[in-house]
């Protein structure tokens, strides 16, 4: 989870509420990536207990199409009913543009154990026609890899090959 | 400054939903396996920028239409797309040179358009720079190696270039309503995004060894309404679900 994220709650029963409403959503997983949370992702941007009592909570696409975004609107809204919050808002924001740094610690280390390559560290734009740093492989380790295709398996993912223990991979796109 | 704002949203939705929506007709018939999964990818940027474009020009235009109403029940007169984006598909190479010109103008363009005083428009903009860079790296690879490639693939790619830079030149037009927005800061001046094009395309064409074609008279007139046969038949397709069933969710 990362710094920028607000959280408010103006009373003390609106305290117990979003720490309840908080609980809940630490269990909503991306669709297509179930190891990761959505806090993993980064893609919760704001909770919050509205003056009618009601969570709100912003999240933010990861790709303007991704079709996972519907999936986790609904799965965050079930999981807020769970909660007993059954009429919380989930509002989608663009501002600001989500990047692969909003990716926790945690969830790079599930990614990789996952067996799908964690975006870089820091999100380094790569020039238009730079050479692309090789990735580790998430298998075995081996930096003798190579990209096969721009795109992967979901929006966010390129197909990688290692060409040690000779394992096609997934690697998060670094954006 | 509504009305012109407005128009600008639908031409950049418009270009974004008639190009998504022909590269989906890629879909399950790609030349390999990767390249389905890249064209169905690059399909789904668009498609996804197109909605929050829709979403925001039916915002400006404050009757109450959403993006089902833009993309569904337009006919062709009233989609204001660049004729570029409406070309068949043709050949792989012909995809990918249409593609290479789009990005090519769409990357520095979204850049810039970040700068806009119309804060939906940056924030639109900042989500598809990103992902316009991703689009122009593949496409640029992509005709490299067919231009400097077999002799097959080098011919296929000097006549889709010879075929479609004509329609390169809309991208940049201006019309009375476009330069008032460029006056007031919302949308990026051409004539700013122009060097970043011609750049990215020498450079391209000159890895591919592909020859640039001349700058004669460039196709235009799809920003105004005016369009080819191809988008009525695109619209045919993509509206025939919707017309049958109003309504239709799923």
């Amino acid at each position: 989870m990362t710094a920028t994220i607000r959280e408010t709650a103006a009373t003390a029963a609106g305290a117990r509420a979003l720490s309840a409403a908080r609980a809940a959503i630490s269990t909503v997983t991306d669709p297509e990536i179930p190891v990761l949370t959505l806090d993993d992702l980064g893609v919760i941007r704001r909770v919050e207990v509205a003056a009618d009592g009601a969570i709100e909570v912003d999240i933010t696409p990861t790709y303007s199409g991704c079709p996972a975004m519907a999936a986790m609107a609904l799965d965050l809204r079930a999981a807020l009913a769970g909660a007993g919050f059954a009429d919380a808002r989930i509002r989608t924001v663009l501002v600001p543009a989500w990047t692969t740094d909003w990716m926790s610690a945690e969830g790079r280390r599930k990614l990789a154990q996952y067996g799908i390559a964690p975006p870089a560290a820091k999100a380094s734009r790569r020039a238009l026609f730079g050479a692309e740093d090789p990735l580790a492989c998430p298998r075995c380790g081996s930096s003798r890899t190579s990209k096969i295709g721009e795109f992967g398996s979901t929006a966010c993912k390129a197909l990688w090959r290692c060409e040690t223990c000779l394992e096609p991979f997934d690697a998060f796109k670094c954006i | 400054m509504s009305e012109p704002r407005f128009i600008l949203a639908l031409r950049l939705a418009d270009n974004a939903l008639v190009l998504g929506h022909r590269l989906s007709e890629w879909s399950g018939r790609a030349p390999t396996l990767e390249e389905d999964i890249a064209l169905s990818n690059l399909a789904l940027d668009l498609i996804g920028q197109a909605r929050m474009l829709y979403v925001h020009a039916g915002e400006l235009e404050g009757a109450g239409r959403g993006e089902d109403d833009f993309a569904y029940l337009r006919d062709d007169r009233d989609y204001r797309n660049v004729l570029l984006v409406e070309q068949p598909n043709g050949d792989f190479a012909a995809t990918m040179v249409r593609h290479l010109i789009y990005a090519a103008h769409a990357h520095p363009f979204m850049q810039a358009l970040m700068r806009s005083t119309d804060g939906t428009l940056a924030a639109i903009a900042a989500k598809a720079e990103k992902e316009m860079a991703y689009h122009l790296r593949h496409a640029s690879e992509w005709v490299i190696r067919l231009g400097d490639g077999t002799q097959e693939s080098r011919r296929r790619a000097q006549a889709a270039l010879d075929d479609l830079m004509p329609y390169a030149d809309e991208l940049f037009a201006t019309d009375a309503g476009d330069l008032a927005l460029i006056a007031a800061g919302i949308a990026p001046d051409p004539a700013d995004v122009r060097p970043a094009f011609d750049r990215t395309l020498d450079h391209v064409l000159a890895e591919a060894t592909l020859a640039a074609p001349r700058r004669g008279h460039g196709q235009s007139g799809g920003r105004d309404g005016i369009h080819s046969e191809h988008l009525s038949r695109l619209l045919a397709e993509m509206q025939s679900l919707h017309r049958a069933h109003p309504g239709a969710t799923w």
